[in-house]
């Protein structure tokens, strides 16, 4: 009985007989480049947490993101390698010339990974569901152009047309990540308004399908989900064999770094990705039978950012003062002024570091170098005072003569930030705060600061799935689940948020890139002169992976080695699955 | 040699390395939290009195390190830059025993130089610095909780030995229970209810608190044992055949029988109470960084890297052996020289 509980194993329907290898001559395949692999085999990969979800609508954690691609496919694909559009579900489209309308052609014969044949009312439902409101998708934000949601409507029985109430400036790169929904599975749970809850690992099992290279097989709690080859995926290599190469994916949960490296390094794993500084050093020094590669820098930007919600009258006492600091905009810039990002380098991530986003990084911001006398002159004007603490050290206090003490959560799981983390304690120290350091899981320190929002600060970091700033709206936008800081208004808090919210808005829909950048550039102003997040460091992107693994073409947009999932193949194919 | 003057010897050089620890401040040369983030993870500093060109200094000597160009974690000795070993510096401020102020300290860098004779951590904190005050936090969590457990034990081992009946029976079914929680899990369960942040003294205060309320069964039972067995012996009959009363007996001859139990069972608890805010501290547990501990600052090794690169990070581990070893030495004299004879010499008093 506790077996059972504990083991809730999903699986999905799917029809025993197998699907051709090669495609049939009704369908379109999409052919894609790259080295010709090997059928069979399956790859082991660590993930730092459990998937929360396998919703796409609601995941928005890294875990569940990442199995989540592997499953799901969106009608425009962004390559991760070139950071440029290609076609997937759709095979072409068309941009009216005025740019409000796009017109998406499916791909012919495309199946879900239970076989249900795919047609556009499955496009329509897939829209339908991501911009009501009652649903709460994650992606709604980027499908609202110019205060107005994006209609879709059905052309013909393979043609599907968006009209956008004006110019969108990310033009088709905006379908990206949207995955389509079966209709047929998921129907009645959307009408009767269950659909955000479905997907969830832990709870009942749901039918779901995707039209991504693989389906899920199994789910051990606590321990593993083994995701399938898709047998009737949608793309072929350079011989028309059909893709995914892998038979199985499974993904093992294993919370901590260190362990991953040791799992990564016995041979129990076939990749690791996001590693720390230190322990890709170790690993490379002792390269053995795998490749390690720096994939460059990455657009994950880590920061640090104060509880600055509406926290009602029940919230105690205490945590209201300490608020009173953290919505001084010169505490926050009196912070930011103190860190010392250079040693954070160094220490933490082991730079060389540049910035990642060298295309939309708004130039003319200079370096946050370090001045604590600066620092403290700020922290003076914003009405703190320093006195002499017990031992003869400095403290400050505020107006009410109060020590300002405050703590800092921060994953215990990534230990570069857990190092930021305690860099930026010591650095406090010198202007006479006292900062205690709390590491948490993952999963719990993101249900603080989104939900229960008890915490005073927190060290954080986003990777972003594509260079482009709408990428990050949800981030931005006041109205945004990731606006972690104050996250999901109803109202814009303040002006300047409300300010961003405009500048954002506005970029969404020019159409001149030069224009978008000059918006996005005043929308990094205002971030820098508000403080709401205090930018500190950005990693490289480090991965590793064995030599047998083929297609291994690291990217530095999110999933950063299984981005091309269905091409990656084992070149000891099938003997690898007897492992 | 006599059991008695081994147990002396042992005794004094306990309490000599206690006192090594109690003043930290002024054995260890540097501030257990200053981070020197031009050194991290730097070896230990070899102590030279022989320069490279065949010099003899009287005074030892270190060479300056300095990080390898684009390394992060490669150190070269530079032997252009000598930094000689000075005594009696003053330094960084430290309380003795947490109330006296000072700034000596018995060796430092000189010309400015900073010696790390262990090593340092990842954020260039020096290791023998933070080893010893890690040993303040660790040793006093042990002796305290230690001194804790004993008390609450003698008081219900003595009571439920004494009372005897169903008073005895309820007692020692109590002291079962706590022998049987997994102390750990309920350390983390208790931990759960206090806020997120807890400071460095509450956090120390949870852990003593906690040691001595589940460490007091083993010696209650043994303290119960003794008194049962000391509550019938002649000179206990005879006194009470005079009249004596029940809290007289108890002071003036049965608890004397109970002090080489309760005494053994300190020397055995103080190592294992430190072992258990070890563990503690080294789960993330204990007292909150930077405040050093000795599960703490062993702490590290569980980063993979740290593990398998850097051996001075396993030197507090060396630290703790002369303390155990003390502990576990003077727990077997108190026992040999302890048990009957001491019975007969208490007995033939009286």
């Amino acid at each position: 009985m506790i077996a059972a509980a504990i083991c809730i194993g999903v699986f999905f329907v799917c029809p025993a007989k197998s699907f051709p290898a090669q495609a049939n001559a009704g369908e379109e395949p999409l052919r894609v480049a790259g080295e010709v692999g090997k059928p069979g085999g399956r790859i082991v990969v660590a993930l730092r947490a459990e998937p929360k979800t396998l919703n796409p609508l609601t995941a928005a954690d890294g875990p569940s993101r990442e199995v989540i691609s592997a499953m799901q496919a969106d009608l425009v694909h962004i390559n991760r390698a070139s950071q440029l559009t290609e076609p997937a579900l759709a095979k072409s489209w068309k941009v009216s010339a005025d740019g409000l309308q796009y017109t998406l052609t499916l791909r012919h014969g495309l199946k879900f990974s239970d076989g249900h044949p795919v047609d556009v009312e499955d496009v329509l439902f897939t829209f339908r569901v991501y911009l009501d409101e009652a649903v709460h998708a994650t992606q709604r934000d980027l499908l609202i152009v110019g205060g107005k949601p994006i209609v879709v409507s059905r052309v013909d029985a393979e043609t599907v047309k968006f009209t956008l109430a004006k110019p969108y400036g990310v033009g088709e790169r905006l379908f990206d990540g949207l995955a389509i929904l079966p209709r047929h599975l998921l129907g009645a749970a959307y009408k009767e308004g269950k659909l955000a809850q479905s997907g969830g690992l832990g709870t009942a099992a749901i039918q779901w399908a995707g039209l991504g290279a693989f389906r899920l097989k199994e789910y051990v709690a606590g321990q593993r989900l083994v995701l399938e080859r898709n047998p009737y995926y949608w793309k072929t290599d350079e011989q028309d064999n059909r893709l995914p190469y892998l038979d199985e994916i499974v993904f093992l949960f294993v919370p901590s770094a260190d362990a991953q490296v040791l799992r990564f390094e016995s041979g129990e794993t076939d990749i690791i990705s996001r590693l720390g500084a230190e322990n890709f050093s170790v690993l490379s020094r002792q390269a053995r039978d795998y490749t390690m590669a720096d994939a460059g820098p990455g657009l994950e930007y880590n920061f640090l950012f104060f509880n600055l919600n509406e926290l009602g009258e029940k919230a105690p006492a205490e945590m209201a003062h300490k608020q009173s600091w953290f919505r001084s905009e010169k505490f926050r810039q009196a912070i930011s002024l103190a860190i010392d990002r250079e040693a954070m380098v160094r220490l933490a991530l082991w730079g060389p570091v540049t910035p990642g986003n060298r295309r939309w990084a708004n130039a003319a911001i200079s370096y946050p170098g370090r001045s604590l006398a600066k620092s403290r002159r700020l922290l003076a004007e914003a009405g703190f005072r320093f006195v002499s603490g017990e031992n003869g050290e400095q403290k400050l206090v505020d107006a009410d003569g109060k020590a300002v003490e405050f703590s800092v959560i921060t994953s215990s799981s990534n230990a570069d930030r857990a190092k930021m983390a305690a860099l930026i304690q010591e650095d406090l120290k010198q202007l006479g705060m006292r900062v205690q350091v709390v590491p948490l899981e993952l999963r719990s320190l993101i249900d603080r600061v989104t939900q229960t929002k008890e915490y005073d600060a927190c060290v954080l970091g986003i990777a972003s799935f594509d260079a482009d700033p709408n990428a990050d709206l949800n981030v931005w936008l006041s109205s945004g689940g990731m606006h972690l800081w104050n996250p999901a208004q109803k109202q814009p808090a303040t002006d300047w948020e409300a300010e961003i919210d405009r500048l954002m808005e506005q970029q969404l829909i020019a159409t001149n890139t030069a224009q978008r950048k000059k918006l996005y550039d005043r929308v990094q102003d205002i971030l820098t002169e508000r403080q709401p997040m205090i930018f500190l460091a950005s990693p490289d992107i480090l991965v590793g992976a064995k030599k047998t693994i083929g297609n291994f073409h690291p990217a530095v947009l999110e999933p950063y080695v299984l981005w091309n999932v269905d091409q990656l193949y084992q070149r000891n194919g099938a003997e690898n699955a007897r492992r | 040699m006599s059991t008695r003057s081994r147990l002396l010897i042992c005794l004094a050089a306990l309490c000599l390395l206690h006192l090594g620890v109690a003043c930290a401040g002024f054995f260890a040369p540097y501030d257990p939290a200053a981070q020197d983030r031009e050194h991290p993870y730097a070896p230990p500093m070899a102590l030279h009195l022989v320069d490279a060109r065949g010099g003899i200094h009287l005074r030892p000597f270190s060479y300056a390190q300095s990080l390898r160009a684009g390394s992060f974690d490669e150190y070269d000795e530079n032997r252009a830059r000598v930094i000689p070993m000075e005594f009696f510096v003053s330094g960084s401020p430290y309380r003795v025993l947490g109330l006296l102020p000072l700034r000596a300290h018995l060796f430092g860098g000189g010309d400015g130089g900073t010696l790390n004779l262990l090593g340092t951590d990842e954020y260039g904190r020096d290791l023998l610095s933070r080893i010893l005050f890690g040993g303040q936090v660790s040793l006093l969590a042990g002796l305290i909780g230690a001194g804790l457990a004993l008390s609450i034990g003698l008081c219900i081992g003595a009571a439920a030995g004494f009372l005897g009946g169903w008073r005895d029976e309820v007692l020692m079914r109590v002291a079962e229970l706590f022998l049987a929680l997994p102390w750990i899990y309920l350390l983390f369960s208790m931990r759960a209810f206090l806020p997120l942040a807890v400071p460095p003294l509450k956090a120390f205060l949870l852990i003593v608190v906690v040691l001595g309320a589940v460490g007091w069964a083993r010696p209650a039972r043994l303290v119960r044992g003794t008194v049962l067995s000391a509550k019938e012996r002649d000179f206990v009959r005879a006194a009470r055949g005079f009249g004596a009363s029940g809290g007289y007996l108890l002071r003036r001859h049965i608890l004397p029988e109970t002090a080489s139990v309760v005494l053994t069972q300190a020397a055995t608890l103080v190592p294992q109470f430190v072992l258990a805010e070890m563990t503690l501290s080294f789960l993330g547990l204990g007292v909150p960084e930077p405040v050093p501990s000795w599960g703490n600052v062993l702490a590290s090794l569980q980063h993979y890297n740290v593990l398998i690169s850097y051996w001075w990070m396993y030197l507090p581990v060396l630290a703790m052996v002369p303390f155990f070893l003390g502990y576990l030495v003077l727990a077997s004299l108190l026992q040999a020289s302890g048990g009957p004879s001491k019975i007969e010499e208490v007995g033939s008093g009286v």
